[in-house]
């Protein structure tokens, strides 16, 4: 195989440089090419590795320089191209590209144009790195740079406090997780004694299975892989992150990097097939956040937090997948999820711009008529994303419920879990649907609204074909070179199971239509009745809160304590008790110094005589011994 | 008629001695320095004479060493000793008292 991996890293490496340091003096254009055709270029080059790899070629690793050495142990830089590596470029590249193209259009009023493209690509350069990388150090630093970068894009109107905070939110919550993979890769060398994958997975089984040391490996990647795909409990940074522009929710936490954690289970499925409690771990994990995000996601009224939820709660699907073994399904959910999310981010950033920048969904209205393309594209992607039949979401949300329901023990449950979680997400999907884009123009309709430049709406068609078609990729098949080939389940299962999980998203159609568009008098009626319950999920299970008592406060307090009491009183008092210790002190001997040169000389006589002195009865000269 | 060694020490305690004893007592700079020089020589003479016992040139090069040193460490205070002359300050070392605390 001929590898053009590094192509694929360095177009994106090439364009934020470029768009970083000379942005400000490039024309706009410039600028706009630069940024999206760095991306194109690099999805060109993803093409041709797919290319190759349909054609027989094997999958390869290739060893570029030695990052560094010590000893006989050399960190190399190595780049692992096979399938499952493939399918998650050609994503990132693919959507990322829609997602630039579209960003050329929302963000042509912001003054911090080039610095917006530079971002992204240096976002798409993390990314590209992290899924391209063939030993852990080097994931680890595309994992940190993906973070660094999503620090970066979510405070990008760093002129709101708002913003920044998130920003920082997300920064700590994702570094807690940098450092659950630090730790990790320390467990797997001190054991091993290797970083690199394919020394890694050949040498895994030497550990015991299911034993300590495998299990705290797969646990400690698993806090990485939670803190970045926003999983149960460290999922609070991703609705915040919304306040970054709407391209930037829609590449980086929709379509690429909160799948992130996806990839890695994915990628270390040998160590977690060989650590089936941290496997499971990471099934429950996802089966919990799919519901609980999904739960959330029925009360909020900010579209692109009801959004991020949803995207939460998909990606808890995928953790399900890959937790319980599923790991083709998840990465096939993976890559619909990237076409509809992203296609419903986009849709969502233009009606956000055609209200001026108002999000909530109840003042929204009548967009059928003044934004015909996005209300259709929208309404694909929430067919797709609810698991309408023949639609993207239905064939890979399908396959994990089946691989969930057909496995026995606790892996049923989670499947009954996913069953119910389908039918909310076809709910607050079509809530907002219904009361976002208005079935009937529910208050103000003389409002004038434009649909979005063709540069943002063409990038969303592409989008909902992908997200009609994306079923019918055969994910599974090309996956299984990597994977191995899936369980086989019989027709009339399929048929049964399929039937069953249409059945369910009609009834979260069927309730969103009649609370949201049929009667929205029933809602109110309703809401009140399930008071507390409500008001709970509202407020997102006060897990803000629950953060906020637990961990912020105490922190607070005890830097306060340390800052008022610690830092005056025992650093401040210990320095300068030395320093007045040897102020007094030196008052002492000061005396001694008198100005007169005959003193001084004495002093001088006298030492050397004392010197002389203890020379000789050191050389045993004298009646006294000293020594030996 | 080979003179004994131990009359060059001899001579060399009595040199120091009466550098060391000087430079207690004298309060000219002047005179003080040439104390200093008094003891140094009588080192270098104590120097070469063990030298010259032991057939080694280790204590001829040390002799060399101080005279250098000593000639270096006389630039210096005669440019100090003319400096406070010319300042008009009495020439009495133990009146030159500006480094007391």
């Amino acid at each position: 195989m001929e590898t053009l991996a590094p192509f694929v890293l360095l177009a994106p490496l090439a364009g934020f440089l470029v768009n970083a340091l000379f942005g400000r003096l490039l024309p706009r254009r410039a600028v706009a090419w630069i940024g999206a055709g760095s991306v194109g270029i690099g999805f060109i080059f993803s093409l041709n590795l797919l290319l190759q790899l349909l054609t027989g070629a094997q999958p390869l690793d290739q060893t570029y320089f030695t990052w560094w050495q010590s000893g006989d142990f050399s960190v190399p830089f190595n780049l692992y191209v096979d399938r499952l590596s493939t399918l998650m470029i050609l994503v990132i590249t693919g959507v990322g590209f829609l997602i630039h193209v579209y960003s050329i259009g929302y963000m042509r009023e912001d003054p911090g144009y080039s610095r917006f493209f530079a971002y992204m690509n240096l976002f798409v350069f993390s990314m590209l790195l992290l899924v391209l990388s063939g030993n852990l150090l080097w994931l680890i630093i595309g994992w940190a740079a993906v973070g660094l970068s999503s620090y970066l894009l979510i405070g990008f109107w760093f002129e709101r406090p708002t913003a920044v905070l998130a920003a920082r939110k997300a920064f700590v919550m994702n570094t807690i997780g940098d450092v659950g993979m630090v730790f990790a890769a320390f467990l797997i060398f001190l054991n091993l004694r290797v970083l690199d994958f394919q020394g890694l997975f050949s040498r895994v089984h030497q550990l015991p299975k299911g034993g300590g040391v495998i299990t705290a490996i797969c646990l400690l990647l698993l806090v990485g892989a939670v803190a970045k795909s926003a999983q149960l409990p460290l999922h609070t940074w991703l609705p915040d992150a919304m306040e970054g522009p709407t391209p930037v929710s829609a590449l980086i936490h929709a379509a690429t990097m909160v799948t992130a954690g996806v990839y890695l289970v994915a990628r270390m499925h040998m160590l977690y097939d060989w650590a089936p409690a941290a496997a499971a771990t990471v099934a429950v994990i996802g089966g919990v956040t799919a519901l609980f995000a999904a739960t959330i996601g029925t009360s909020q009224v900010d579209i692109k937090r009801i959004l991020a939820y949803s995207t939460m709660s998909q990606i808890g699907y995928m953790f399900l997948a890959v937790g319980i073994g599923a790991y083709a399904a998840g990465m096939f959910h993976f890559m619909t999820h990237a076409f509809f999310k992203a296609l419903l981010f986009m849709a969502a950033g233009n009606v956000i711009h055609a209200f001026h920048d108002d999000q909530d969904i109840r003042h929204m209205g009548n967009l059928r008529a003044g934004l015909p393309i996005t209300f259709w594209t929208f309404l694909i992607g929430t067919l797709s994303i609810s698991g309408f039949p023949l639609f993207a979401g239905f064939f890979s949300k399908d396959e994990i419920i089946r691989a969930a329901l057909s496995a026995p023990g606790t892996e049923f449950w989670l499947g009954v879990i996913a069953l119910i979680t389908a039918g909310l997400t076809a709910y607050y999907m079509f809530r907002l649907f219904f009361i976002a884009f208005g079935w009937e123009w529910l208050s103000h309709d003389d409002r004038h609204l434009h649909e979005a430049l063709p540069v943002q709406t063409v990038p969303i068609v592409i989008l909902a074909v992908g997200a009609v078609v994306g079923g019918y990729v055969p994910v599974a098949s090309f996956l299984s070179p990597v994977f191995g080939h899936a369980v086989e389940v019989g027709t009339g299962a399929f048929i049964g199971l399929a039937a069953l999980s249409v059945l369910v998203a009609l009834i979260g159609f069927l309730a969103a239509y009649l609370l949201h568009a049929r009667r929205p008098d029933l809602a109110v009626v309703w809401r009140t009745r399930l008071g507390p319950i409500h008001a709970l999920v509202e407020h997102k299970y006060y897990v803000d809160e629950l953060y906020d008592r637990v961990f912020v406060r105490p922190g607070l307090a005890l830097a306060r304590f340390l800052n008022d009491v610690v830092e005056p009183r025992v650093i401040d008092g210990a320095v300068n008790g030395v320093a007045n210790f040897f102020l007094l002190e030196a008052r002492e001997f000061r005396l001694i110094q008198t100005g007169r040169v005959s003193s001084y000389a004495l002093w001088t006589l006298g030492g050397a005589i004392g010197v002389v002195v203890v020379v000789a009865a050191f050389l045993g000269y004298l009646p006294v011994r000293l020594g030996g | 008629m080979p003179v004994p060694a131990y009359t060059f020490l001899l001579l060399s305690g009595v040199l120091f001695t009466m550098g060391a004893v000087g430079f207690l007592v004298r309060r000219n700079p002047l005179v003080v320095f040439m104390c200093i020089e008094l003891m140094l020589n009588a080192v270098n003479l104590a120097f070469v004479a063990i030298s010259r016992y032991l057939n080694s040139l280790d204590g001829v090069i040390f002799a060399f060493l101080v005279i250098t040193v000593a000639a270096a460490e006389v630039v210096v205070g005669i440019a100090i000793i003319v400096q406070v002359y010319r300042a008009g300050r009495p020439m009495d070392v133990d009146d030159l008292d500006l480094m007391k605390e």
